[in-house]
């Protein structure tokens, strides 16, 4: 009891807890209290139990440090050395180690354990195929987490949205002037990550100067006195450290000014048809302004904007873009695509003009049949793997054409409403045989012969105990999963992809015989008539058996 | 819905209309019928366009011998181009109904957005393309070509010119990228194709500027029918499109170059004179030649005319002193000396053209006969001359048309010269202007030929100005009024600040920091309280520009931006145009923005901020033009000796024309709904509310008359609210928005009282 393995990072004498005087050993993943003349610990607390540490004030008498844990209990040590500031140098040091170990274990502990344990209550589903995957050792837990379960829970793993910047970042940094002439700036993290965000040049200029050039304050000093923070200031002579951002800035406003292009619907430089011609008509060209300070003031406050506007689409985009496809940033999206296109073929371009107008014309109140007409139009989900995976395992095509997808839908859907219109007629007009009616009865109906390729789910289905029943559509959705990642894994083109897709079917391997072997052997054993209710399965586990084989001969001429 | 209007089917190609497009249709057949002009207010956003085309379009359908040509003209290309997309959807509810319309209808537009060509599409500048394709389809080009492969020529003109023309007449819609993109597939010029087309189209939207610049007009529009309807769309600047139109300036730079021009001219007739004279000699021969078939054109009354080649011209034999090149070269050098002469003044000169013709007969011995020839002269010389980059010669070009219109015009037209611009009053920039003072002179031709010109738009209060000073008497004249199942736009008049300071952007006023402080505190409020999109309009550019100063010193804009991101219109087209994209952006995205813009500026001409976009909409001050200008000064004169208009009468009809298109922005429909700010005090007198357009005067009680920056933030409020609540068609139907049934109802109705 008295050993321990850790290692001791910090021991401190003359410590009272609860009356009793003893040492306090701060170590690894716990800290402990042994009693004076004592060999027992008396006291250990694992840091993850720790909530805070707090410390009694300067001016008390007593040194204390108290430990606040998650139940709510609390367990105070008390420095008792004579001299009041070496007691106060103890606790201090004690504080501090304790202050670089308990984040760590809190995030640890908190954040995964909670969050997974959270996931799995509200996933019952997902609760099932942990029971059947990992409880019974078909994949190990990491696996299960890193692979399995993000999908069910996407929202609550991409959760790590990072706060967008206000547009009047600069402003909460306002010099405060105090009596003497100094002008003190309150410039936090926050902030600077504002500037940097919003600023990518300056944050160059960071790496750049600090600290091998400058000091940290040295550099922002220069930064409040740069055009960035005045706007109303002419951004004059070549030794200012930020004129070169100010040229970066510039340039990225030019860029941007090419991406411009003729097509959009308000660029206003090629909103007239016509020029009228110089020498022509009575306005003044728009003489430039006498007042530089003004026009620098006007174009540092769009820039500003447009950059500020800028940091948070980035974001969207990257996070956000296959979820929401409420298109804000789509005009930036088409200009880049523009820029790919070298010239010419800009068909997307010219769709995306033509819906933005046809938008413009459209009174949505005079004509109902619009609304419906959008709804159709954005339902357009990617559903591509879903259906593979749905119509055929073993046939891995690989559609592009959704638009063609689509007319053939619609034709389809005219198709039917013909021939139900059509149908509905004749069935008025001469009412079925009976005997016929009978007989598409009896084919209709388990057994018969339309009925023949579901014949052994419907059958079974119908006679179904209930505890089977469940039992069976638990291995349907843990085998569905690992099949998932099984099939997803083809073509396997990289090493990681060749990896999992043998750690799968070792899985798949594993499943069989841990799980599927043994509820054959119970419905056999039990509802002998429904020996054919794993067929499926096993035909779906024989199919990736034999991709995975034929792969792997492949496979074998060349080892890598 | 098929419609009975007035005993005329019309297909509307929707399921529902709003009151006001049926009694819009009603008016303007009274006008197609009685085959006259119409003046016609629609509030913007309820649908204008389409209600015209479709009416229009039936009218055709029915009397195809009477009218026979719609031609639709609207100001901006965005606007062009939603209009046959207009046009395309009406066309298809035609077809899905049965009637498979074989009409052509197409748009016109200039080079720089039509052209295919490989090198020539990628220039931007209107007028390099133009230049470019000059120089490649040029006549003597051609002949060259033929000569010697190695000139180049463009092939999609080539085959334009061999079988363009033989084309089988085609039916349906084509908008510019339809047009390039047929022009692609055969290999076909879509300029040149186009402009050749309208002849035969039954529906050609194009900008103004092909029907009421003589320049352009009498090369593209001269041929069309008779018979055809014109519309203006967006029609409230129209005076200010021809006044521009038929104007010329001269600075030091274009007489400085016309000299380089002479001089080159000369220099090519020197050579060709040495190698080819009887070219020379044939020059004349043409041009008289020329002369004769357009006299001969236009007394038989088959073409528009040209109001820059003046009826005399025509009739008159060519004087002795210009019939040779070389004559015709050295009197331009004299005119252009003159000229140069004439800018090196002090102080300012104004003068009639009389006045003018006579300095010029004293001085330097030119006649008035001569001059009224210029024009005409000197196309043919540069014609005559194979000059392929014909562009370069436009600084001569710009000096032979004042001379022929300062010759021709003696009444409505003025020639200043300033020495200085108002502005920079140190720096010596002297122009002469030659300022049509008269808007009627150019689109006389327009009333004149053509059976129906409708004039129209969302305001053209008040809308008797129009007869008056385009000088023409329409048949129809109304302005109709949004009927509206909720109040979907609040107009305020805020006059006063919290510190009941008055709010105005008067001359003596405007500098005072208490008001700009004020407008920005009015500003701060109502972005508080506004969602998504503000735009605010300012009287002038360097209003805009001092007060955003101020509003820096004075933190009003760090205040502002911890709601929303600010953008602001600036003088480069570009750089607004990449300021307006990000603003849009931010409205889309859910951040809000506040776009700072000015009254008369580009974009308040030419964007829509519909919905999100522009949830309100703040007028700073009246946008009165500049009044000190000489130019305007001149024009007022001339409308009060003219036309009996006040100078302070029409001062506010153009001031209220543009806050309410400033204003009108903000509205698209019935679903929309928008906050209309008028800052000014001076808004509330009588005499300026009653010259907004009626269906904004509806709305705007006495009540929101005189509103301090609080109460009008108040009741913006609580008025969001209101619109925030569920609305749907249901609640329309009936009252702003009518089924068929409940049209032919009320129709019965009106029958009966």
């Amino acid at each position: 009891m008295t050993t321990f393995s850790e290692d001791v990072l910090l021991q401190v004498g003359n410590v009272k807890h609860k009356k009793g005087e003893g040492t306090l050993y701060v170590m690894n993943e716990r800290i402990a209290f042994i009693l004076q003349g004592s060999e027992t610990v008396s006291v250990s607390h694992l840091y993850t139990d720790i909530k805070m540490q707090k410390i009694s004030s300067e001016f008390k008498t007593k040194v204390q440090l108290q430990l606040v844990f998650h139940n709510g209990e609390t367990s105070t040590f008390h420095f008792i050395k004579p001299d009041r500031s070496e007691a106060m140098r103890d606790r201090d040091k004690v504080k501090d180690v304790l202050f670089k170990l308990l984040p760590k274990f809190q995030k640890k502990v908190n954040k995964e354990l909670e969050e997974k344990n959270r996931i799995l209550s509200e996933n019952p589903s997902l609760l099932q195929l942990y029971r059947d995957l990992v409880i019974t050792q078909v994949i190990t837990a990491e696996e299960f987490w890193s692979q399995h379960a993000p999908k069910y829970v996407p929202r609550n793993v991409n959760n790590n949205q990072s706060t967008g910047v206000p547009a009047n970042f600069l402003v909460n940094i306002k010099p405060q002037i105090d009596g003497c002439n100094s002008v003190k700036y309150n410039l936090n993290y926050e902030t600077i990550n504002c500037i940097f965000k919003t600023y990518p040049a300056v944050r160059k200029k960071h790496l750049e100067y600090v600290p091998s050039k400058m000091t940290e304050s040295e550099f922002w000093k220069k930064f409040f006195e740069s055009h960035y923070f005045h706007k109303d200031r002419i951004n004059l002579g070549a030794n200012d450290l930020f004129s070169e951002c100010a040229k970066y800035d510039e340039q990225e406003l030019k860029k941007e000014l090419r991406t411009l292009d003729n097509n959009s619907l308000v660029n206003l430089s090629s909103i007239d048809d016509v020029d009228i011609g110089e020498g022509y008509g009575l306005f003044e060209d728009s003489s430039k302004t006498t007042n530089l300070i003004h026009e620098s003031i006007i174009k540092r406050f769009n820039q500003h904007s447009i950059s500020v506007l800028k940091t948070s689409k980035a974001h969207s985009s990257n996070s956000e873009m296959n979820i929401n496809k409420n298109i804000p940033n789509n005009i930036e999206k088409d200009t880049a695509r523009k820029h790919d296109l070298p010239n010419g073929n800009c068909d997307t371009i010219i769709n995306y003009k033509k819906s933005k107008i046809m938008d413009k014309i459209n009174y949505e109140d005079l004509n109902p049949s619009t609304i419906d007409n959008c709804e159709i139009e954005s339902s357009n989900l990617k559903l591509n793997k879903v259906e593979q995976f749905a119509n055929e395992l073993t046939k891995c095509t690989r559609s592009d054409n959704k638009s063609l997808k689509l007319k053939i839908a619609n034709s389809m859907k005219e198709q039917i409403s013909n021939e139900v219109l059509k149908w509905s007629k004749e069935h008025t007009t001469c009412p079925i045989n009976p005997s016929v009616a009978v007989q598409a009865l009896g084919e209709l109906t388990p057994g018969g012969k339309l009925m023949k390729g579901l014949l052994d789910d419907s059958q079974s289905g119908l006679l179904l105990p209930p505890e089977v029943s469940k039992e069976l559509q638990n291995l349907y959705m843990a085998l569905g999963e690992l099949l998932r990642h099984f099939w997803a894994c083809f073509p396997p083109t990289t090493p990681t992809l060749e990896d999992k897709l043998i750690r799968t079917h070792d899985a798949l391997r594993r499943f069989h015989s841990v799980k599927l072997k043994p509820f054959e052997d119970t419905v056999l054993r039990e509802h002998s008539h429904l020996n054919q209710i794993s067929s499926h399965l096993t035909l779906m586990l024989n199919s990736a058996y034999t991709k995975y084989s034929s792969w792997h001969c492949r496979r074998k001429p060349y080892p890598s | 819905m098929k419609l009975d209007v007035d005993g005329l089917t019309v297909l509307f190609p929707y399921e529902y209309i709003y009151p006001e497009q049926y009694s819009y249709m009603i008016e303007l057949k009274k006008a197609l019928d009685a085959k006259g002009h119409g003046l016609l207010e629609m509030p913007s956003g309820t649908g204008k366009t389409v209600t015209l085309l479709s009416l229009i379009v039936a009218y055709m359908v029915e009397n195809e011998f009477s009218v026979n040509k719609l031609l639709y003209c609207s100001r901006t290309v965005p606007e062009i181009e939603k209009a046959i997309e207009e046009l395309r959807v009406l066309f298809e509810y035609y077809k899905k109904n049965g009637r498979d319309l074989n009409f052509l209808g197409l748009v016109l537009s200039s080079r720089k957005n039509l052209c295919i060509h490989p090198e020539v599409s990628k220039e931007k500048d209107g007028k390099i393309v133009d230049g470019r394709c000059h120089s490649l389809t040029a006549p003597h080009v051609r002949d060259k070509h033929s000569i010697d492969n190695e000139v180049p020529i463009c092939s999609y003109y080539e085959k334009f010119d061999s079988i363009g023309k033989e084309l089988p007449r085609f039916s349906g819609v084509y908008n510019i990228d339809d047009l390039k993109e047929f022009g692609r597939d055969m290999n076909i010029c879509p300029y040149f194709l186009a402009r050749y087309s309208i002849l035969r189209a039954n529906i050609v939207i194009y900008s103004y500027h092909y029907l009421l610049d003589p320049k352009i007009a009498s090369v593209v529009s001269k041929e069309l029918s008779k018979s055809s309807v014109v519309v203006f769309d967006e029609a409230h600047n129209i005076d200010n499109v021809c006044i521009d139109s038929m104007s010329v300036k001269i600075n030091k730079r274009i007489i400085e170059k016309a000299i380089t021009n002479v001089n080159s001219l000369e220099k090519t007739i020197m050579n060709i004179k040495e190698r080819d004279a009887k070219k020379l000699k044939e020059e004349y021969q043409k041009l008289v030649e020329g002369l004769r078939d357009a006299n001969i054109a236009r007394e038989t009354d088959t073409i528009l005319v040209n109001p820059v080649l003046p009826d005399q011209v025509l009739q008159e034999a060519i004087p002795g002193n210009i019939r040779t090149g070389e004559h015709f070269v050295s009197f331009l050098k004299r005119f252009i000396e003159y000229l140069k002469v004439r800018l090196r003044v002090q102080h300012v000169q104004q003068e009639s053209p009389a006045g003018f013709l006579k300095d010029c007969f004293q001085k330097v011995c030119i006649e008035r006969k001569p001059l009224r020839f210029c024009a005409e002269r000197l196309s043919s010389l540069l014609r005559t001359l194979e000059i392929s980059e014909v562009s370069d010669y436009s600084p001569l070009v710009v000096v032979s048309h004042l001379a022929t219109l300062v010759s021709t015009y003696t009444k409505g037209f003025v020639v200043i010269i300033e020495p200085f611009s108002d502005k920079v009053p140190t720096v010596s920039n002297p122009i002469l202007y030659f300022c049509c003072l008269d808007a009627s002179i150019a689109i006389k031709p327009v009333f004149e030929r053509f059976q129906s010109v409708i004039i129209t738009s969302g305001t053209l209060s008040p809308i008797d100005m129009y007869p008056k000073v385009l000088d023409f008497h329409p048949v129809v004249m109304t302005s109709l009024t949004m009927t509206l199942a909720r109040p979907c736009l609040l107009p305020m008049i805020v006059s006063k600040g919290n510190d009941q300071v008055t709010m105005t952007s008067k001359w003596e006023a405007r500098e005072d920091i208490a008001v700009i402080r004020n407008y920005g505190q009015l500003l701060l409020e109502i972005a508080n309280v506004v969602p998504d999109g503000i735009v605010c309009f300012f009287t002038s550019y360097l209003y805009l520009e001092s007060v955003v100063a101020s509003w820096y010193e004075q933190g009003i804009i760090d205040n502002l931006q911890k709601k929303k991101l600010l953008f602001i219109e600036t003088q480069d087209a570009a750089e607004t145009s990449i300021a307006l994209i990000n603003y849009i952006q931010a409205c889309e995205c859910g951040r809000g923005a506040v776009l700072l813009s000015v009254a008369r500026g580009k974009v308040s001409e030419g964007v829509d901020f519909d919905h999100h976009l522009g949830r309100a909409v703040l007028m700073f001050g009246i946008p009165y033009v500049y009044t000190k200008s000489r130019i305007l000064k001149a024009r007022l004169d001339y409308l009060r000796d003219q036309f009996q208009i006040r100078e302070d009468d029409f001062l506010t009809f153009d001031a209220l024309r543009h806050a309410a298109q400033c204003v009108g922005r903000a509205i698209r429909g019935k679903m929309d709904y928008g906050i209309m700010i008028f800052a000014d005090k001076r808004f509330s007198r009588i005499d300026k509310r009653s010259k907004l357009p009626k269906w904004i005067q509806e709305y705007l009680t006495d009540s929101m008359c005189n509103l301090s920056t609080e109460e009008a933030a108040q009741i913006a409020k609580k008025w969001l609210k209101l619109m925030a609540q569920p609305f749907s068609r249901e609640d329309q139907l009936g009252h702003s928005l009518l089924t068929h049934d409940q049209l032919v109802n009320k129709k019965y109705e009106q029958g009966i009282c």
